[in-house]
Order: structure tokens, then C-alpha cells, then sequence
């Protein structure tokens, strides 16, 4: 669903900019949903979040001419969606008392993990309960910004290190400090919450929280 | 060595990506079969990594990618 394909990328491109402008729909179809997460993730309201992807696509239509293909189609994609969302909250700052710089990667915090046995088994099924969506979406929400957007980009939609880094603006090596703090801090909120999700099973450790 | 809960906290997350060198992760395997509390830890944390890539959790608004594609329909019939 995510794996980028260059060659059918820039064929698309070549013909869009040589005129066949609705192959445009067929080229920025794949990047939809990364768009709209990093921008939810940025700016954290639905409708705002859908007018800037709607804003990002337009803009990426008209640079198309731009891109030149040293990186990824869409991690200059991204890019783009990070701009548009970053200058939204600029925007909007002036108003607002949290700093986009807030947070930084040498804060030390408590990432202990919470320290539960019992709960081994990914209750997937579960994930057909609607409040267990809501408490994994709410966990996230719940994240400082800076390991919010990293979760999103790299276990949500499942990209690589690298093309998190370019898409954020960051190095590779920021993006496997905030993805680690990131996944402890959802670990410590959720284990306790989601234990009650785990299907039944015969073994039980004598842990509690 | 031998390495301490605190030392396999660290490194699980490179761990679940498979990014940990392979002396540590030996180390780290080691750790695990008589450590029930790192290995809750591990069992836990790739738990919630595996919930959140399930694409149920996180769902784009409904009609988000039809108003996009009309949204683009404007601009490129405007783009002459």
C-alpha cells in the first residue's frame, strides 16, 4: 500500500507535464492517506487537517515541474505536507501558548516502560470494538508533538527511517530516538488499558502493574 | 556481559526493528529467556507497534479522498 514505484512515478510525470494533466489523480492517489496523517498529526483537527492535504496536493500539482527525483516522490511530498502544516501553525501561534520547539531530543524524561505481564497476544480481533480504536488514537494524540509525528509516519503508515527523516526534516538518527520514546511512552498508556483486550489464556504470572 | 533490564529497555525498539547488531542482540535474547519482565516489555511493546500499523485504528475522514480528487478537478480545469 505505501511501496513507492519511481518508474511509475516519473512516467506519470512526464506525461502530466507534457499535458495529460488528469493522470495527476492516478500519481497523488498513493500519498492521500500519509498527507492527511502528517498533517493530522501537525495540526491535530480533522477539518483542518483535510483542508491542508487538499491545499499540499495543490501545491504539489503546480511544482510538479520542480521535482526532480533525487528523492522519493513522496518524501517531496511530504515535505511539501510538513511545510503546510508548520506554516499553519505559525499562523496560528501568535494565538497559542505552546512553542513548536517545546520539546527537544536532549529533554531527558521517564521512559520506563510499564512493566505488566500477561498481556501477549496482539488482540487484533479486538480491533473490531470501536473503543479500542479510540483509546489507540487518543493514546497517540496524547504524545508530545515531536514523537507524535514520528509514530505516525513510521508505525502508522509504515515508512522507513530515512524517508521519516526527510519527510520531518530531522536527522535519521533524531527519528530512532523520538520512535523509541515515542513506542515507551504508548507502551507505559497502554499496556495497563489494553490488557483487558488480550483474549483469555491459561498462563497467569503472578505480576501486577 | 551481562546486561540489565534497564540496558534491554533501551534497545527495544531497535530490537523490533531488527536494527540491534547481532552480538547485542544475542545478548539481548539471552536476557529475554530468563527475564519475564523484559520479555512482558518486549511482548507489550510490539503489541501496541503491530495495533497501530492496522489500518482500522487510523482511518482517513469518510469522503476525504472523492472531495480531494473534486478539490483537484477545480484546480486542474483551472490550470487550462
Amino acid at each position: 500500500m505505501n511501496a513507492s514505484n519511481p518508474e511509475f512515478e516519473s512516467e506519470c510525470i512526464r506525461r502530466i507535464l507534457a499535458g495529460e494533466k488528469q493522470i495527476f489523480h492516478d500519481l497523488i492517489r498513493p500519498c492521500e492517506r500519509s498527507i492527511y496523517f502528517l498533517l493530522f498529526t501537525l495540526l491535530r483537527n480533522e477539518a483542518e487537517a483535510e483542508d491542508a492535504a487538499q491545499e499540499t496536493v495543490i501545491k504539489v500539482y503546480r511544482n510538479l515541474h520542480l521535482f526532480r527525483g533525487d528523492s522519493q516522490f513522496r518524501t517531496w511530498v511530504l515535505s511539501i505536507a510538513r511545510n503546510e502544516g508548520l506554516g499553519r501553525i505559525r499562523k496560528a501561534e501568535s494565538r497559542r501558548e505552546d512553542s513548536l520547539d517545546a520539546l527537544t531530543d536532549g529533554q531527558t524524561g521517564d521512559f520506563t516502560p510499564a512493566i505488566l505481564t500477561g498481556w501477549r497476544e496482539v488482540p487484533a480481533k479486538a480491533l473490531e470494538q470501536k473503543e479500542l480504536g479510540e483509546i489507540l488514537r487518543k493514546a497517540v494524540e496524547g504524545l508530545p508533538e515531536i514523537y507524535r509525528n514520528v509514530v505516525v509516519l513510521r508505525d502508522i503508515e509504515e515508512m522507513d527511517v530515512r524517508e521519516t527523516a526527510l519527510a520531518l526534516g530531522i536527522t535519521e538518527g533524531a527519528v530512532k530516538v523520538r520512535l523509541h520514546r515515542a513506542r515507551a511512552l504508548l507502551q507505559r498508556d497502554l499496556a495497563p488499558r489494553l490488557k483487558g483486550f488480550a483474549p483469555k489464556r491459561g498462563r497467569i504470572f503472578g505480576w501486577g502493574a | 556481559m551481562r546486561i540489565d533490564c534497564k540496558h534491554v529497555w533501551e534497545h527495544i525498539s531497535a530490537y523490533i526493528d531488527g536494527e540491534v547488531d547481532a552480538e547485542l542482540r544475542s545478548e539481548i535474547d539471552r536476557h529475554l529467556e530468563t527475564c519475564e519482565i523484559c520479555s512482558a516489555v518486549l511482548d507489550s511493546t510490539r503489541n501496541v507497534v503491530v495495533l497501530m500499523a492496522d489500518s482500522r485504528v487510523f482511518e482517513v475522514p469518510a469522503g476525504f479522498s472523492a472531495r480531494l480528487h473534486e478539490r483537484l478537478d477545480e484546480e486542474l480545469a483551472r490550470s487550462g
